[in-house]
């Protein structure tokens, strides 16, 4: 009796642990590279790392976003592998990784983004300069309703100007408060700052009144680009690839991924992937501009 | 063959087809188990004698946990903030100025105004549309409908307390802020009476179920003696259940409130994140919880803007502190009237 339920116990214990065993065999020449940043970048890192899963099977990427300042945090604190990055690291930044991990964080450019200017499909609006786009959105500026903008947007009710932003550790924020308020302001407070691109344009697309910019990969047809002129009484061009390559779109920026130190040779052969005509045609495709042919 | 009959017996199974082959195994793993928690039941008896003394300490040291942890947090959250507090916060400005630029190239301004207005007046919203509801439902669900409907509402309302803070959000983000535009005719619907409304429905449950508890607990003999002197059941419930239950009706709705100024995501998500004094229910707020949410990634550790978000932690948990000491008070003085 006894000996029979001890055989039991065993047999169980054994499948157990033999399976234990078999997965961990499994598990340990499966690479995994941890990528995490921008939220710009995160449907197109996310694109790359479905596609790469066929090309190197053996190589598991694990994509999160939360904004490029959390994911310059993680590489300071050494907990991802590469960091993607809609805005160029300041010295400073590049200082911390250095003291923190030891290694300098290389930069590349993988891919180029029209930051687009989006308002309501009903909106009227179909160009703007950058010196309104900083009345609207920057300290002490003046414009907080459309018909300074000589427009009559009769959808939005009281003609209030909705501005919409995004929180301040995202790469999208840094970048266009230095493009278009300049070096040194700051946004005019009561903006409604979102926590991710999509739900920016998911806000405008509901709301009349809003104005909100994110990257160009993130249009959908309920939301209209606006086209963009330098200063005022200059043409205005729209947010399209042969825009951003022609440098005629204003606010066009180069989006960057940051490794610590050279890259680990798995890590240099995934890269070396984003850069070749697959990886760039995955960029074109998630609706920005691949950087070969810039 | 007699006794595994007899335990056959016990466990109430049969088995038609290969009687006793079958179970013969699980019988044994049984009378085994039995005989294993048997010899350890004795382990821990003979223990028992000699170890009773570390027991009793473990539990005590169970006991005094809950303050160890409190001030254990406490202590972390303020030293995390400490260098920041003592060494170049202007707390006048920090207290006064509604203006946050944490990230500012030029001129960082850290003011929390906007913030704790943010708080308190959503807050306040939630429990206007809370308490009536919540202390209605409590009342309904305990003294006017049926055993079958209880059971029922009580399911229900459980089922609302389940749902998480995300998903509250997202109904915000999507369903309500759509409708605010509409009904209202204002420009956006992430405002402060979109996250109000939420907490609402997410404290609701809280004080659904404290505020029941409360009313059970006072006796039936309260209410026959109520009835028999010919009181309606309005009276009864305005009279003598609500005066008496009022102490677990106010922790009731202070647990709300609890709820409602810790609640971080939904309240992110709902009410535009957009520092402003409010001046209507209309108007998109940010909250000091979403704020620390929000930014606390990014921020470097040991800057200025990182000490100032646990400043801002300090802050909340002030308040807190705060509510929790004044309704202690409260308590107290009710029922020291009583």
């Amino acid at each position: 009796m006894f000996n029979k339920a001890l055989r039991a116990i065993v047999a169980v214990a054994f499948c157990l642990f033999s399976n234990g065993c078999t997965k961990k065999d499994e598990t340990s020449d499966k690479i995994v590279i941890q990528n995490a940043g921008s939220d710009t970048m995160v449907n197109l890192a996310q694109a790359w790392a479905e596609a790469y899963a066929t090309v190197k099977p053996n190589v598991s990427l694990e994509v999160s976003g939360g904004g490029s300042g959390t994911g310059i945090a993680a590489l300071v604190s050494g907990t991802v592998d590469i960091a993607n990055c809609s805005r160029q690291m300041t010295p400073a930044e590049t200082e911390r990784v250095v003291e923190s991990t030891g290694e300098a964080p290389k930069e590349f450019i993988v891919g180029y983004d029209a930051l687009a200017v989006y308002v309501h499909k009903d909106n009227p609006l179909a160009e703007i300069s950058i010196d309104q786009l900083a009345s609207i959105y920057g300290e002490g500026g003046d414009i907080t309703e459309w018909s300074q903008l000589g427009i009559d947007n009769s959808e939005c009710a009281n003609d209030e100007i909705i501005r919409v932003s995004r929180q301040s550790n995202s790469g999208t924020f840094v970048y266009f408060r230095s493009a278009v308020l300049g070096k040194k302001r700051d946004y005019k407070l009561g903006s409604r700052d979102l926590h991710g691109s999509k739900d920016v344009v998911e806000l405008v697309a509901h709301t009349p009144c809003a104005i909100g910019y994110s990257g160009m990969g993130y249009a959908t047809p309920e939301v209209k680009m606006l086209k963009i002129a330098k200063s005022p009484g200059d043409t205005a061009y729209g947010p399209t690839v042969q825009g951003v390559l022609e440098g005629t779109y204003p606010i066009a920026r180069p989006l960057y991924m940051y490794s610590l130190g050279t890259p680990e040779p798995q890590e240099q052969t995934y890269l070396d992937w984003i850069f070749s005509p697959a990886g760039q045609g995955i960029v074109e495709k998630t609706g920005y501009v691949p950087v070969g042919q810039k | 063959m007699d006794a595994k009959s007899k335990v056959f017996g016990i466990i109430g199974v049969e088995n038609p087809s290969h009687p006793g082959h079958d179970l013969s195994d699980s019988v044994q793993i049984i009378v085994t188990f039995t005989i294993i928690m048997r010899t350890i039941v004795n382990i821990f008896h003979q223990l028992g004698r000699w170890c009773e003394p570390v027991i009793e300490g473990i539990i005590r040291l169970c006991g005094i946990s809950a303050i160890i942890f409190v001030f254990g947090i406490f202590f972390f959250v303020f030293r995390e903030g400490m260098g920041f507090f003592f060494g170049g916060l202007d707390i006048v400005e920090f207290l006064t100025s509604p203006e946050w630029y944490p990230t500012s190239v030029s001129n960082k301004r850290y003011g929390v105004l906007a913030l704790i207005a943010g708080t308190f007046s959503v807050t306040a919203l939630a429990m206007i549309i809370a308490v009536p509801f919540g202390l209605g439902a409590a009342i309904f669900v305990s003294e006017f409908c049926g055993p079958k409907l209880k059971e029922t509402l009580k399911i229900v309302i459980e089922l609302l307390a389940a749902i998480p803070s995300v998903v509250w959000g997202f109904i915000g983000l999507t369903v309500m802020n759509a409708l605010i535009i509409k009904i209202f005719n204002v420009p956006i619907g992430l405002t402060m009476l979109n996250g109000g409304i939420i907490l609402a429905l997410m404290s609701v449950p809280i004080i659904v179920s404290i505020g029941e508890d409360a009313l059970k607990a006072v006796p039936d003999s309260y209410r026959e003696a109520a009835e028999a002197l010919g009181a309606t059941r309005w009276q009864v419930v305005y009279r003598v259940l609500l005066p008496t239950a009022k102490n677990g009706l106010l922790a009731a709705v202070l647990l709300g409130v609890g709820r409602a100024v810790g609640e971080t995501m939904a309240v992110l998500m709902t009410t535009g994140h957009a520092v402003n004094m409010p001046n209507s229910p209309f108007d998109s707020v940010r909250t000091l919880t979403a704020t620390i949410a929000a930014e606390l990634g990014e921020a470097p550790v040991g800057s200025d803007h990182y000490r100032v978000l646990f400043i801002i932690g300090v802050l909340l948990f002030t308040i807190t502190f705060i509510v929790n000491f004044v309704t202690d008070l409260v308590i107290k003085g009710i029922r020291e009237k009583a």
